[in-house]
């Protein structure tokens, strides 16, 4: 069953429409300046791959605000994930780290939808590979709950309580041709 | 790509275009301070070589170690093989440790096959070149170097090689890689000319998806890429042509020639090189040479093999037996970005 059919039924409802995800994306930039106290040494890194447009997105507001360069990147977990032996393997995604690398930056991870935390404990392991950041952050438009792992987000776009029979779904511009957030049932398969 | 890679002939055009991402992505953990991924730990592999080979066993236990893998080296000399022991016996032992994967390089032209296909083994077998039969990693790191170079690397993603020209000169009778090549390039849509004496060009070759030539300097105008095959000189046992010097001076690539291919063509060796007899030093020496990154590339192309083919519960593309029922919630498109749903 692909994931992707979820939401694709008449029953699922957008939460966040194109409007909304523009004002998430611009106070979650203005609270990271706040955080890091000018985004100085700030690196910007989404996890593919709708976490690479939205830190796209991020890197080109944290720009307006501090009228700076802002370094952002790609970082694909998929050979980190701790349930490959489960599923067939995955085409991989695209890691690009920006020139400077990470090593004493801060790190803002950045990612559509938060929900068991493994993606996110695969992404640290991946970071470790990679440089050694000052400090890590976690950007995310949507945390829906249900965390297997202890791991919580800085930035949130929004808190959106859901039950387990429930999916969540992205749709970004960039790959799907608009910007939604659709919250739908999930079909039992036949 | 099937549970086993045995042949080149075996890949379909998705199979390999996909295979060839992955090697790219690969090719970046190689840029890294730290050149590891733990996408293999805890399995077990295998590389058994009944015929030396060194360039192409620490290919793959390069590639293997970099992706975590507990790696078994295995050679002929020395081994049980030399007081006797059969394939079986020593693929039952193998199957007995539990190994996942069997990397295997013989002089038999069949024996990866027939490993992967008796029942002995429960393992996934991938050939590191049988007799004179086939060498698929190294025909998917030839295309690699060739699409990195021609097409571009990043541009290069999701593309083949349609329409693109290449020249495979030298002793094709004997050459595993000449086999793998036609299979692979004509599956990526290239054009393959062989350019061989015609003692040396297999018999029945004109049902391989390929052209014959013997004039190697009408050729090398029309070549994107050309590559030099090794004057296999331990497989010389009859008269295949009068004198090394005669063959240098027919089929050898030198400064001259390579001047009369196109600019941006490039000139491609399997290695070992024998210098001054297929190949001269200043070609060998030159920018338009890629030897020493088909080294490189061959790394990446072996770690793309090995995880699409050990990374997941089952291999990632097209099956050849049904896939292994398991519960509804696990199912997953092998191919599509994780989403909301996995985070």
């Amino acid at each position: 069953m692909d994931r992707q059919q979820d939401t694709s039924t008449s029953d699922a409802r957008p939460v966040l429409e194109g409007p909304d995800i523009a004002r998430v994306l611009t106070r979650i930039a203005h609270e990271i300046v706040e955080r890091a106290k000018g985004a100085d040494d700030v690196v910007l890194l989404g996890i593919p791959t709708r976490g690479v447009f939205l830190a796209r997105r991020l890197a080109a507001k944290l720009e307006e605000i501090t009228e700076r360069k802002i370094p952002v990147g790609s970082l694909d977990i998929t050979m980190y994930r701790d349930d490959l032996r489960m599923h067939p393997p995955r085409a991989l995604a695209r890691t690009e780290i920006p020139g400077d690398g990470l090593d004493g930056r801060l790190v803002v991870l950045v990612d559509d939808v938060l929900f068991s935390g493994r993606t996110i404990r695969a992404a640290l392991d991946a970071l470790n590979d990679i440089g050694r950041p000052r400090a890590v952050q976690l950007a995310v438009l949507v945390d829906r709950g249900h965390r297997e792992l202890p791991i919580r987000a800085d930035y949130v776009g929004k808190n959106l309580p859901t039950s387990l029979r429930e999916t969540v779904k992205v749709q970004l511009a960039e790959e799907d041709g608009r910007d939604t957030v659709l919250l739908g049932a999930k079909q039992t398969p036949q | 790509m099937q549970r086993h890679l045995i042949s080149a002939a075996d890949l379909t055009r998705d199979d390999a275009v996909l295979i060839l991402d992955t090697a790219e992505e690969m090719a970046r953990v190689a840029d890294r301070p730290i050149k590891k991924l733990p996408t293999l730990r805890g399995r077990t592999v295998v590389n058994l070589f009944f015929e030396d080979s060194t360039r192409t066993r620490i290919s793959f236990e390069a590639a293997e170690k970099r992706l975590s893998a507990d790696v078994i080296n295995f050679t002929a000399k020395g081994s049980s093989v030399s007081k006797g022991e059969s394939l079986k016996d020593t693929a039952q032992t193998l199957e007995a440790m539990g190994v996942d994967a069997v990397v295997i390089r013989h002089g038999a032209s069949g024996a990866p096959y027939r490993l992967a296909t008796s029942g002995w083994i429960d393992a996934h077998v991938i050939n590191a070149g049988d007799g004179t039969h086939q060498h698929p990693t190294q025909a998917l790191l030839d295309a690699f170097t060739m699409r990195r170079r021609l097409v571009g690397r990043d541009a290069g993603i999701g593309r083949d090689l349609d329409g693109r020209r290449i020249t495979i000169v030298g002793d094709v009778l004997h050459s595993r890689v000449a086999r793998s090549n036609v299979d692979l390039l004509h599956t990526l849509g290239a054009e393959v000319t062989l350019v061989a004496p015609p003692t040396l060009v297999p018999v029945g070759v004109e049902t391989w998806p390929c052209e014959v030539s013997y004039d190697l300097d009408a050729v090398l105008p029309k070549s994107d890429a050309v590559m030099m095959l090794r004057v296999q000189r331990e497989r010389m046992n009859a008269a295949f042509f009068p004198t090394e010097r005669e063959y240098s001076r027919r089929y050898g690539l030198d400064g001259d020639r390579m001047a009369r291919m196109p600019e941006h063509a490039i000139v491609m060796h399997p290695g070992p090189m024998v210098r001054g007899m297929e190949i001269t030093a200043e070609v060998a020496d030159s920018d338009r040479c890629t030897v020493v990154e088909q080294v490189a590339n061959g790394v990446s192309i072996r770690m793309a093999v090995l995880y699409l083919l050990l990374g997941g519960n089952e291999p990632a593309v097209t099956h050849t037996r049904p896939p292994v029922a398991h519960h509804p919630s696990d199912e997953r498109s092998a191919h599509t970005p994780f989403t909301a749903e996995e985070k």
